[in-house]
């Protein structure tokens, strides 16, 4: 079975590692948050969680950063789980916009 | 020890003040986020204090945990033996939470074995213990090189193993995490335990480098 793109270990041709270290933004810290929640509620799993983050395309894994990665992925599990679903996000960010305005 | 992050009041207080804030320059998926939060709110499918709760949560479980087991491990050869006989009952003890580790390991370094724990598959770590993970430990090129390259990765982040000295790495999983107990650095006798706290860093407990010695360098 050939390797999926986020087992990485061992993988040769890896650069230096980056040691600067982020302050986590607040949306950070909120998808932290909420993905915990759901956790302790028994609405997902730490291995669904994964799941969802591995079947993500190895271009789209690899171009998102971390938190990116669970938000991808809390959302996924969200829908699959028919709690909410990609429409009603878009038209909430939709709603956001309008309330914050544009620049 | 720098991974404690302050919560800024906008996010404490929920929607109502977030004015106070540039929102229309956030991210895509930063957008996603406060849509998500809010939907859950609607449905009730959670609450602002669920949130609020798992934010304190997390913000109050920093390397401050794991550096007093360390700490007392050191001065306390009975509680080390504990800690490392039965990880979570010795954090009991301390009072530090670990009920959420499904297994928790401790690792001692000794003069012939150092540890290095890496989570190849994505970033499993002992939160309870440390707090969140740090960015690095997060990405790609740790994953990859951690495993086969375990001296390599040490020298870069300032300390090289000598070669009579063994390096395990521990692949971190969701059901199983690790936290390394470094050597009590040379010439701490007189110290206390709080003072040895301070030489107890996040990274020496991942194992990627030692315990700070007891007099700093300049």
């Amino acid at each position: 079975m050939p390797r999926r793109h986020h087992d990485v270990g061992g993988e040769s041709g890896a650069g230096p590692i980056d040691q600067t270290e982020h302050q986590l933004s607040d949306w950070e810290i909120l998808a932290d948050a909420i993905n915990q929640v759901l956790g302790v509620k028994g609405i997902r799993r730490t291995d669904e969680s994964r799941r969802a983050r591995e079947d993500m395309d190895k271009e789209l894994y690899r171009s998102l950063s971390y938190y990116e990665r669970w938000t991808v992925s809390m959302e996924t599990i969200l829908a699959e789980k028919k709690i909410l679903t990609t429409e009603e996000i878009d038209r909430k960010v939709a709603e956001f916009e309008k309330k914050w305005g544009e620049p | 020890m720098s991974d404690v992050h302050p919560v800024s009041n906008h996010l404490k207080a929920g929607e109502q003040q977030d004015h106070e804030h540039p929102r229309h320059e956030l991210s895509y998926h930063a957008k996603r986020v406060y849509a998500i939060r809010e939907l859950l709110l609607e449905k009730g499918v959670l609450t602002q204090e669920d949130i609020q709760r798992q934010i304190d949560y997390q913000e109050a479980r920093s390397p401050a945990n794991g550096a007093r087991l360390v700490a007392r491990a050191w001065v306390e050869p009975d509680f080390k033996a504990r800690l490392i006989a039965d990880p979570k009952a010795a954090c009991a003890e301390m009072g530090i939470d670990a009920t959420s580790l499904n297994e928790f390991v401790v690792l001692e370094n000794t003069e012939k074995v150092r540890y290095l724990v890496v989570c190849t598959l994505c970033s499993c770590y002992p939160r309870p213990i440390l707090g969140r993970p740090p960015d690095w430990y997060k990405s790609l090129n740790y994953r990859s090189r951690a495993v086969i390259d375990p001296r390599g990765v040490m020298r870069e982040f300032g300390q090289g193993v000598a070669d009579d000295v063994e390096v395990r790495v521990h692949d971190s999983t969701a059901d199983m995490r690790y936290l390394v107990l470094p050597q009590r650095p040379a010439g701490t006798e007189g110290m206390s335990v709080k003072e040895l706290e301070k030489l107890v860093t996040r990274d020496s407990m991942i194992g990627i480098v030692d315990a700070l010695p007891a007099v700093p360098s300049l």
